[in-house]
């Protein structure tokens, strides 16, 4: 990171500064210098965007803090409040609220780009499951977040997921009333959930640092998978990067601003506005719309020890990608079968998420246990085989051939062996 | 002795190149020692932080509370509040009874009574379930055994309950039938104090 800065300390502060704790060329070395291909596409904007939706989080999340009390007795009424009485409260929390929901659309692109590109192959595999880790504290923030306005879905959405625990043998039990602090979600839970709340952006922050240190390592990956070889493949991060970011930031806030101001409460339910209520379930009970693919694999299996497994297996999967992806070629534009395989996999992702949302019932609950065999069978049986059965295209000799003879997808004519990357 | 001391060092670590087994000194009781204690005292600290979120004293005590059941006919349902859960008191019907009677207990999925009035290993019969001596009442805690959420009266495939979450059918006596839950609902420890009143807890 710091080895990659040109800096030179001119002025005489700047010198007494940088012989003392060397910042300036830190932050020059990872975020001015840095050399990154020069053939990154628009999927990879995506990191940035994250970044700017983590902030946006923490900042709107701060202020709205200053206006909410967690308590039962009080939670919704001063959810309210914020809505109507506090000045701009409403678009404060409506930012929230929908930056959760920009927070994991951007997240599943990013990590969809990820799985096409192979970002998760080494060198970069550490890179990989510390993302792997962020999602999963992002999963848990998220989830708190959703219990502090203390409705009817943040209170059965609370007690549905912390039951997941309690199909753990033997100790299952006592693991959930220690969540609880109680015998059921009452006070003691929504105080905890509302310090952890506040806690876990700061690690998925450290975390962040983590992921970016990680791959800044070993350098980005590229559309081409082919590692960068000379300089002409890599452009200074700034100003190439920055402002390719910073327009696909604005790009994305416009998206944000149309949910938040025109749609805030499209991706909520309408039963989150009626207090909790520990007496009456509402009839149908769904979670927000990112983790309904998880519910559906959930869902899918009779059994409750079988189905929780089987929900936490489905992101532990993605902790051995790594090494369960056999081929050697990175980069899915030139992996012919794997591109299909893929398309196929996003769209089983993406229908297991519609499945999650219906009633689990009859022709419902069959699909779903096709598409949750699916989504495991992609991972440790066709990866793993697709390595031996694929004949890969070959691969450009650089990142700049590809980039001057016409697109990563297109192979030049004088290409490398793909075996030797 | 300072020498003699720095001498027997050298000694042992020429020693720890030759030979594979060498005789532990007395720095590495210390050493172990040291070392175990921390562990302990680390232990010990980090107790006290993951016990602060297990319930306190106050949702601890285990209030009991008494319901007035005069006024619940037969065919009737009503639900209290105890230790923050829902209790479901039901002056169950004659037909509700035998129909819950006439089930083999080899049928049910779970067959145990999960009543905390009678030993763990009763059977999930019908009077297993029911209050001892007044068949017609049938108490039981309000919440489905798969995951939590609050199942709804009259309703499902047996004509008892059914938990809307996800799907669970329970009979007449509250014996999950149908779907992913793995308990009959449960029955909280609770006696009849006078004719027309229940003490729950």
């Amino acid at each position: 990171m710091a080895g990659h800065s040109n800096y030179v300390p001119q002025s005489a502060a700047a010198k007494w500064l940088e012989s003392r704790l060397p910042v300036i060329s830190l932050m020059r070395g990872s975020f001015v210098d840095f050399p990154t291909p020069k053939n990154l596409n628009y999927w990879w904007t995506f990191g940035g965007i994250l970044f700017f939706v983590l902030i946006a989080q923490i900042l709107t999340g701060i202020v709205l803090v200053m206006h909410y009390t967690p308590s039962t007795g009080a939670a919704f009424d001063s959810v309210e409040h914020i809505m109507r009485d506090v000045n701009f409260g409403w678009m404060l929390r409506y930012l929230h609220s929908n930056g959760a929901s920009m927070f994991f659309i951007a997240v599943y692109i990013h990590i969809f780009r990820g799985l096409y590109y192979g970002s998760y192959k080494a060198p970069r595999e550490i890179s990989w499951i510390l993302g792997v880790i962020i999602f999963l504290i992002m999963m848990g923030t998220a989830f708190m977040g959703y219990v502090l306005p203390w409705g009817q879905m943040s209170f059965w959405g609370a007690t549905v997921i912390t039951n997941l625990f309690s199909a753990i043998p033997l100790v299952g039990e006592a693991i959930v009333t220690w969540l609880w602090g109680g015998f059921a979600v009452d006070n003691p839970t929504l105080n905890r959930f509302f310090s952890l709340h506040y806690l876990l952006p700061f690690m998925i922050f450290g975390v962040v640092i983590l992921h970016v240190w990680a791959f800044h390592t070993t350098g980005n990956n590229n559309p081409t998978g082919v590692q960068p070889k000379t300089k002409q493949d890599t452009l200074p991060f700034h100003p190439y990067y920055t402002m390719k970011d910073l327009f696909a930031i604005v790009v994305f806030m416009i998206f944000f601003s149309w949910f938040a101001f025109y749609l805030p409460n499209y991706l909520g339910h309408a039963d989150n506005y009626i207090e909790a209520n520990p007496l009456v379930t509402p009839a149908h009970i769904v979670p927000e719309w990112y983790f309904l693919p998880f519910y559906a694999i959930l869902r899918a299996v009779p059994d409750k020890l079988g189905g929780v497994v089987l929900m936490f297996g489905a992101i532990a999967v993605l902790f051995i990608l790594p090494w369960l992806d056999t081929s050697k070629v990175r980069s899915g534009a030139y992996r012919p079968l794997f591109k299909q395989f893929f398309w196929i996999f996003a769209a089983v992702c993406v229908a297991l998420g519609y499945l999650g949302a219906m009633p689990a019932e009859g022709i419902y609950v069959t699909l779903s246990r096709i598409f949750t065999a699916y989504y495991f069978a992609h991972f440790l049986v066709i990866l793993p085989m697709l390595g031996f059965l694929e004949k890969p295209k070959p691969l450009p000799a650089s990142i700049s051939e590809s980039v001057l003879k016409g697109g990563s997808g297109k192979p030049a004519a004088a290409a490398a062996a793909p075996e030797t990357k | 002795m300072g020498f003699r001391y720095r001498l027997n060092i050298k000694e042992d670590a020429t020693l720890a190149h030759n030979t594979d087994a060498e005789e532990p000194n007395r720095r590495d009781f210390l050493y172990i020692a040291t070392g175990a204690m921390g562990v302990v005292g680390a232990g010990a600290l980090v107790w006290p932080f993951i016990d602060q979120m297990n319930p306190d004293a106050s949702a601890l005590a285990l209030a009991s509370i008494e319901v007035d059941v005069s006024a619940v006919e037969e065919g009737q349902s009503i639900t209290v509040k105890w230790r923050g859960k829902p209790v479901f008191i039901r002056n169950r019907t004659e037909t509700e009874v035998d129909e819950a009677k006439s089930v083999p207990i080899a049928d049910l999925p779970d067959q145990l009574a999960r009543n905390a009035n009678l030993p763990a290993d009763a059977d999930a019969s019908d009077p297993n379930r029911g209050v001892e001596g007044k068949e017609n009442w049938l108490v039981q805690i309000g919440i489905c055994t798969h995951l939590g959420c609050v199942p709804i009266g009259d309703a499902g495939e047996f004509g008892g309950w059914f938990c809307p979450c996800h799907g669970s059918h329970y009979d007449t006596a509250g014996r999950i039938r149908k779907g992913p839950a793995p308990e009959n609902l449960l029955i909280p420890p609770l006696e009849f104090v006078s004719d027309s009143t229940i003490k729950i807890g």
